[in-house]
């Protein structure tokens, strides 16, 4: 049984086919890139396995459960972590407090605990301040756990929702064009933080990418999308050579 | 990591320090001034007030400033908690020590005001913002409408309930009528005190911090920053929503049978839009998440006006300015990039040529 | 017969909240925030209006007109002074300073007139048409009102789709951004969005007090949130929708003061917000706004 199969996965909005018949089935610890021109209708992908659109035809199953059509919190807690095009932190909150945050639901307490602070709230906050922390080491950001998360660098404002992504526990990671804004050695730096989480962490990994040489650098198995529809799927070499790939996204480079 | 994490510890405490400093010192002070007999009646009488409105103006920041979302209805649980609380007291102390009856009438107005909290904020909470405000108030004038009209009263055949007059009741001749339409309850039992005021405000305190700085505070703050992240790693929105409203409700009902028991008559336009416009200011000016700042806006703004006998005609006046001028200087995007090149031109200047980051 | 009369004046009432919600919905859909203040604005309007007509006996017409400018210029002014400088702050924010706004104008008006109801002289003088033998009356102030209130949509309707202002209007409630870069001089688009609302604004506060004659600071202030659930349940953005939206509400709230009580009748209104927004949030005839995700 595959960690992901989605199959024949479709949304339209208004009479406008967005996405059309989308499949693709992913294996634990591999990494996976979708790419294709803007509009193409990746991110919606994103929002239909994320349960922030439900998609009008197709199936998702994660571990062999149907998720399709499910609300965010409840495959949040299934195995799916995602971070976004627009990076989504918590302006306000420490550096910290935004992993902690992804901890809600790994290591919880009620109301009242929180509240008649009993011994059970100490030794749970404890908990999710190490391993907090542990996760913020990986990112090279627990010398900063303490600053408000608006006050990062771009960079590590990114680092820092995908750490928090990481905070869940998730089966399976979705990365929203992570490279976004980022000069070369950022983008280097972020392509082996991306590998060594694969690694670390066991996870499947499905990223979407405008940069070229991050998603061929890094990625098994690359699917391209063109208005909805899959137009190639394989490894980056063979995509790279797809005359069908390269006339609608490429441009012939 | 020892010392390192003390900062942090310290940091973390500071608000607890900070809020319970100021009540206490304010307490001292009072206890001072009572002694050294300059305590003048009308700063007393303004004592039990200032409580009232502290714990509502920290509890409204609990929905503001915290969750993120503008309640204009706040002054209806405090009427329900008033109400509801001030009933119990005047009927259980006939049968019960003056302390135990007002334990009871706390309770009392602290669950019917969360009760209300919960039937609002259902239907309210899925809304987004303006909705959610201009709902919000609506709720705040239906309540005060509906206990203005409300005739209750008791006799040997059970409770009286009418909304059209005192008739309509249909009371025994030698019925006790409870709530009297617009005259509200009178002959009330004054039996709050300052003490109990501040101590109530020390458990709310107490409560509400401990709340913020707690697994579910975070997701409350991490709904207010960013809802959809929030809901991208598994928060669910509606229960934590309802919990800083709730809470928010209760120590508000709180405020209400504090407030009420002050005084000998209660009626329910006592707490109308104008209440829950005052108690948003306090928390605007004190700054929206800013606990200590509630407490010291209410305290501040509750007693200015009496002092400064001037200000009481142009009260509400200049509290609509201070809300337009508070939000442009402290959320308005021109203003708040002003405010930083400002202040590293200032640093620049101050600057020893040392790399500043 | 008696339900056609109660009809009739919800039809009415409608009527004023249809004017009035007409201005919230075009802030809405174009400026993209409640103005919280708008309910008041119909009352400074309707002040001015007693003081011309009612106090100093100047034309009716002229009054309302002269009502028209002052609004015009409170409206667009307050945009200017406290609205803009909030544009791209968060919606607390925007909705906080509103309130602000909102109450200072009741509160200037308190200081300014006091709190004791005028009387206001119905700017109407269309005698009352009676039909079936005194059986069903309507008055002049809601036959008034009625064709106001259509002649008004109507204009409206032609204005923003066959005017260079109004397209410009249709732009930037779509992306203001992309209209911007087309040339489309936002600054002055917004503005004049809230000089129509304010005008309008003007008109139904004349039209409001000439049918319910007591007149305080805070007369603006319930008319004007029902007139925000009407445009909510309309379809908020949508002009139809104000109209629709403001007759139905105003129907919907007669015939419970009629049939049910007055004081329920408030909440029926706001429970009427409730159901559309859990139900169908977009109201009747909205559009789905989709947040970007």
């Amino acid at each position: 049984m595959s960690l992901l199969e989605i199959s024949g996965l479709s949304i339209s909005f208004g009479g406008l086919n967005a996405v059309s018949n989308f499949s693709l089935t992913m294996e634990k610890g591999h990494l996976y890139g979708l790419i294709g021109p803007n509009g193409a209708g990746k991110t919606t992908i994103f929002n239909m396995l994320t349960g922030v659109y439900k998609p009008t035809g197709g199936k998702i199953l994660l571990d062999g459960e149907n998720i399709t059509g499910k609300n965010p919190e409840f495959i949040s807690k299934a195995g799916i972590a995602r971070t976004f095009q627009n990076i989504r932190l918590f302006d306000a909150l420490s550096v910290l407090d935004n992993v902690k945050a992804g901890l809600h639901n790994r290591i919880s307490y009620g109301m009242m605990t929180g509240i008649f602070r009993t011994p059970v709230y100490s030794r749970k906050e404890n908990e999710m301040t190490e391993k907090a922390f542990e996760i913020l080491k990986i990112f090279e950001l627990d010398e900063k756990a303490d600053l408000k998360a608006s006050q990062l660098p771009y960079g590590q404002q990114r680092k820092l929702e995908i750490a928090r992504a990481l905070a869940t526990d998730p089966k399976l990671l979705l990365l929203d064009e992570p490279a976004a804004g980022m000069n070369p050695n950022e983008t280097a730096e972020l392509m082996q933080t991306v590998r060594s989480v694969r690694d670390q962490f066991g996870i499947a990994i499905l990223l979407i990418e405008h940069d070229m040489k991050f998603v061929m650098g890094i990625c098994e198995n690359i699917t391209v999308l063109d208005y909805g529809k899959i137009i190639a799927c394989g490894d980056p070499a063979s995509v790279r050579s797809n005359p069908k790939v390269i006339s609608a996204y490429l441009g012939g480079n | 990591m020892g010392t390192k994490r003390l900062g942090k510890y310290s940091k973390k405490y500071s608000e607890y320090i900070s809020a319970f400093g100021v009540v206490i010192i304010f307490y001292i002070i009072v206890q001072i001034m009572a002694a050294a007999h300059v305590l003048t009646s009308s700063f007393a009488g303004q004592l039990i007030p200032v409580c009232a409105y502290a714990i509502m103006a920290v509890s409204l920041n609990l929905t503001v400033g915290i969750l993120g979302e503008l309640s204009l209805g706040h002054a209806g649980f405090m009427s329900v908690g008033a109400f509801s609380g001030v009933l119990v007291y005047t009927n259980f102390s006939a049968f019960m020590p003056a302390w135990a009856a007002m334990l009871c009438a706390i309770v009392t107005g602290a669950v019917t005001a969360g009760v209300f909290g919960i039937l609002v904020g259902v239907p309210v909470l899925r809304l987004s913002g303006d909705y959610l405000a201009i709902v919000t108030l609506a709720f705040g004038e239906i309540i005060k409408n509906l206990l203005n009209a409300m005739y209750l009263g008791v006799d040997s055949a059970g409770v009286h309930i009418s909304f059209k007059d005192a008739a309509s009741m249909k009371l025994a001749p030698n019925g006790k009528t409870l709530i009297n339409g617009a005259l509200g309850i009178t002959g009330i039992h004054k039996a709050s005190t300052f003490t109990l005021g501040i101590v109530l405000l020390l458990i709310t305190l107490i409560v509400i911090l401990n709340l913020i700085h707690s697994r579910s505070g975070r997701a409350i703050m991490a709904i207010r920053d960013n809802e959809i992240a929030a809901q991208s790693i598994g928060i669910d929105l509606t229960k934590y929503k309802l919990m800083a409203f709730v809470t928010s409700a209760v120590f508000a009902g709180v405020a209400g049978v504090l407030y009420a028991l002050n005084y000998s008559t209660l009626v329910a336009t006592k707490f109308n839009y104008n209440t829950s416009i005052q108690v948003l200011v306090f928390v605007v000016l004190g700054g929206m998440g800013n606990i200590t700042g509630s407490v010291i806006a209410a305290a501040v703004l509750t007693v200015l006006p009496e002092i400064l006998r001037v200000m009481k005609d142009y009260r509400m006046l200049i509290y609509s300015i201070v809300l337009i001028i508070m939000m442009i200087f402290n959320q308005g995007p021109q203003m708040i990039a002003w405010r930083k090149r400002f202040i590293s031109k200032i640093r620049e200047n101050h600057s020893t040529g040392k790399e500043e980051h | 017969m008696q339900f056609l009369g109660h009809l009739i004046n919800g039809l009415s009432l409608g009527s004023v909240y249809a004017l009035i919600a007409l201005g919230y919905t075009m802030v809405y859909g174009i400026a993209k925030m409640l103005n919280f203040a708008h309910g008041d604005i119909i009352m400074v309007g309707s002040y001015v209006v007693f003081f011309l007509f009612a106090k100093s006996g100047i034309n009716p017409v002229l009054a309302v007109m002269a009502a028209m400018g002052v609004c015009l210029v409170l409206g667009v002014t307050i945009e200017r002074v406290a609205y803009k400088p909030l544009r791209g702050a968060s919606s607390l924010a925007v909705l906080i300073t509103a309130i602000g706004v909102s109450y200072l104008l009741e509160q200037v008006a308190q200081l300014a007139w006091t709190a004791n109801p005028k009387n206001f002289k119905s700017i109407v003088t269309i005698p009352p048409i009676s039909l079936f033998d005194g059986q069903l009356i309507f008055s002049g102030e809601t036959i008034v009102t009625v064709i106001a209130c259509v002649l008004i949509m109507v204009v409206l309707i032609w204005f923003v789709n066959n005017t260079k202002a109004g397209h410009a209007m249709l732009a930037v409630s779509e992306d203001r951004g992309a209209a911007q870069l087309m040339g489309v001089n936002v600054n002055a688009t917004i503005s004049l969005t809230f000089a129509i609302g304010s005008a309008l604004a003007a008109i139904a506060g004349a039209l409001l007090c000439s049918s319910y004659p007591t007149l305080t600071p805070m007369t603006g202030a319930m008319p004007g949130i029902k007139a925000f659930v009407a445009a909510v349940f309309g379809g908020i953005g949508s002009i139809p929708g104000a109209f629709i939206g403001g007759i139905l509400l105003g129907i919907i709230e007669n015939l419970s003061k009629a049939y049910i009580s007055t004081q329920l009748s408030d909440a029926i209104v706001f429970l009427v917000l409730i159901v559309v927004l859990l139900v169908k949030p977009t109201g009747l005839l909205g559009k789905k706004i989709n947040v970007k995700v």
